[in-house]
């Protein structure tokens, strides 16, 4: 493998884990309002959290960068508040990614804090547990495998994603330079025996987590005597 | 003095009550399901908002007229479901130590676990328990976070048999052992016959009778149905065992002036309280003192009241002074009999008690 791949590698790394320590920070919260809204808006919520799910990469990135580039609202405020600027640099790809995996943490999540049962958390209530004691002491630790499976799920897809990357960070070695832009780059040049290696390695990073996660989430709350 | 003046628009009923429970022993809401008998509770807990007042004593839970809404986790109760609600990631002394520590630390759980009978269960997860050991973890569950109030809400009603007299000892023993007030939500009226001291019967969102068990159950003038069916119409009697007659295998108990003999059950030991119920069917009466029967049990009553029922007639019998507090008897007869012994209240009678059963 060539230096530029570690690089790539390390790169793809970086901006995954930070991406999913984002995602789980911003859904976690917006996945438990989502399972207890019972407001007449929930629909159009759920449905934007699961847009990027549907949506083409390609015409999120296109938006983005619209909205982030020095001309859209977004990337002029930030500059009138100097924080410079956001299309192809790292911090755009981490923006790109948070909202393109949104929907790959968030549901998961949902979906594990739904299965809470309601008596669960009343329960707590009646044990002098305050909402904020709550959501810690009982809703989090019963939502682990969903945690778990959200955190896999989200690292794995911004690992895999490519043209949201391409749209928003473009392709500078050491900068916005990812796994899947580099492996594109390799069969552009017919290098295809460095496709092969670098592909290689995503298709048993993908095989191992999934494994992993499989693993981890068997028997959540073991019977263990 | 427990106040509770609630009031709640269902969709297939409005809750509207007024309870005064007393502060001790444990009170009972009896009725079908779909009266109202656990959104009173949830209302109690403070899990549901109903309009209206809350007060425990001096500590007031809800005011509607002065803004104040105690929310659930700052109120000093103990809560237990029909399915417990066991946290499943806590082992079992998880479960009681998470109550505990949130209402200071300072509750004896030893006691608590000595009293649901616990010990070997400590290490255990709730998903290895059966249903009988997860409901006396959530009982104890609830007693460890130091509750001034103890709300129950179909404890027993997800257990078969078996389970269910495994369970009720202990119940008993909370109510013998601890001066914590308790609200118990029923609609098994052997239930109601075994725990309650103060009896609220609920119908359709309302208050339909309330008062001491055994004033209650011998009332005649309840709406059919009320009660459940018509043959578990029946009084409780709270008496003393007297004498215990080891030939016969018979018991005698006694209770504001009269006695009865029950057949011998447990380890019931002489100078102790007991409590025995007579179902109406199990009674019948007649104009003389019967000579020669086999019936061991008959008292000379007075009837009180007659309230017919279809080709049946249930009668009160006051048994001896015509104090308002007397126990009393239900019997439930043909009308035909009624009517060929010319039957009207006020009558001198005798009646032969064919079954009587120690709780």
């Amino acid at each position: 493998m060539t230096a530029d791949d570690w690089v790539a590698i390390r790169l793809t790394a970086e901006l995954a884990a930070l991406s999913t320590l984002l995602l789980l920070l911003l859904g976690t919260p917006l996945a438990w309002r989502l399972a207890r809204s019972r407001s007449a808006l929930r629909p159009l919520w759920l449905a934007l959290v699961a847009m990027p799910i549907v949506l083409p990469p390609t015409v999120l990135g296109f938006y983005l960068l619209v909205l982030l580039g020095p001309q859209g609202p977004v990337g002029q405020m930030m500059q009138a508040l100097g924080l410079g600027r956001l299309p192809f640099t790292f911090g755009g790809l981490v923006v790109a990614s948070v909202l393109y995996s949104l929907p790959f943490v968030v549901q998961p999540l949902q979906q594990a804090f739904e299965a809470i049962p309601e008596a669960m958390m009343e329960a707590a209530a009646t044990l002098r547990a305050g909402a904020l004691d709550r959501f810690f002491s009982i809703a989090l630790p019963l939502a682990r495998p969903g945690l778990l499976t959200a955190s896999v799920l989200g690292f794995a897809h911004t690992v895999g994603e490519f043209g949201v990357v391409l749209m928003m960070g473009g392709n500078i070695p050491g900068r916005t330079r990812v796994l899947s832009v580099a492996i594109y780059d390799h069969v552009e040049s017919a290098e295809f025996a460095d496709a092969h290696r670098l592909s290689a390695v995503l298709v048993l990073f993908a095989l191992a987590v999934l494994v992993a996660m499989y693993v981890l989430n068997r028997e959540p709350h073991g019977a263990r005597r | 003095m427990i106040e509770a003046d609630l009031r709640l628009e269902r969709a297939a009923f409005t809750l509207d009550v007024a309870l005064r429970l007393p502060e001790r022993g444990v009170s009972t809401l009896f009725g079908p399901s779909g009266c109202g008998k656990t959104s009173v509770l949830r209302a109690l807990a403070g899990l549901d908002r109903a309009a209206g007042r809350v007060a425990l004593g001096n500590e007031v839970w809800q005011d509607d007229a002065a803004r104040l809404f105690v929310p659930t986790h700052r109120r000093a109760l103990g809560y237990v479901i029909q399915d417990a609600a066991l946290f499943p990631h806590l082992s079992v002394h998880g479960n009681l130590a998470y109550g505990q520590r949130r209402s200071g630390g300072h509750a004896a759980v030893d006691a608590v676990v000595d009293l649901l009978g616990l010990g070997g269960l400590m290490d255990r997860r709730p998903a290895t328990l059966s249903g009988g050991e997860r409901q006396r973890v959530a009982i104890a569950r609830a007693l460890a976070s130091q509750p001034r109030w103890l709300l129950m809400d179909e404890p027993l009603a997800a257990l078969d048999a078996a389970r269910k007299s495994e369970i009720l000892p202990y119940l008993e023993r909370l109510h013998r052992e601890l001066a914590l007030p308790i609200v118990y939500v029923t609609h098994a009226l052997d239930e109601v016959a075994r725990l309650t001291d103060h009896l609220v019967l609920m119908d359709s969102g309302r208050v339909a009778a309330a008062g001491a068990v055994s004033e209650v159950l011998s009332r005649t003038d309840l709406p059919p149905g009320v009660l459940g069916r018509a043959d578990d119409a029946g009084v409780v009697i709270d008496a003393q065992v007297a004498e215990h007659d080891a030939a016969y295998g018979l018991l005698r108990i006694v209770f504001g002036g009269a006695a009865l003999w029950v057949g011998e059950g447990g380890n019931v030991s002489v100078g102790q309280r007991v409590r025995a119920r007579v179902l109406a069917r199990d009674v019948s009466v007649a104009r003389q003192r019967p000579q020669r029967s086999s019936v061991i049990n008959v008292l000379p009553v007075m009837l009180e009241q007659l309230q017919h029922d279809g080709h049946t007639v249930l009668l009160r019998l006051g048994l001896g002074s015509s104090l308002e507090s007397q126990p009393r008897l239900l019997a439930r007869i043909t009308r035909k009999s009624c009517d060929a012994l010319g039957l009207q209240a006020g009558d001198a009678l005798f009646a032969q008690i064919k079954g009587v059963a120690l709780m």
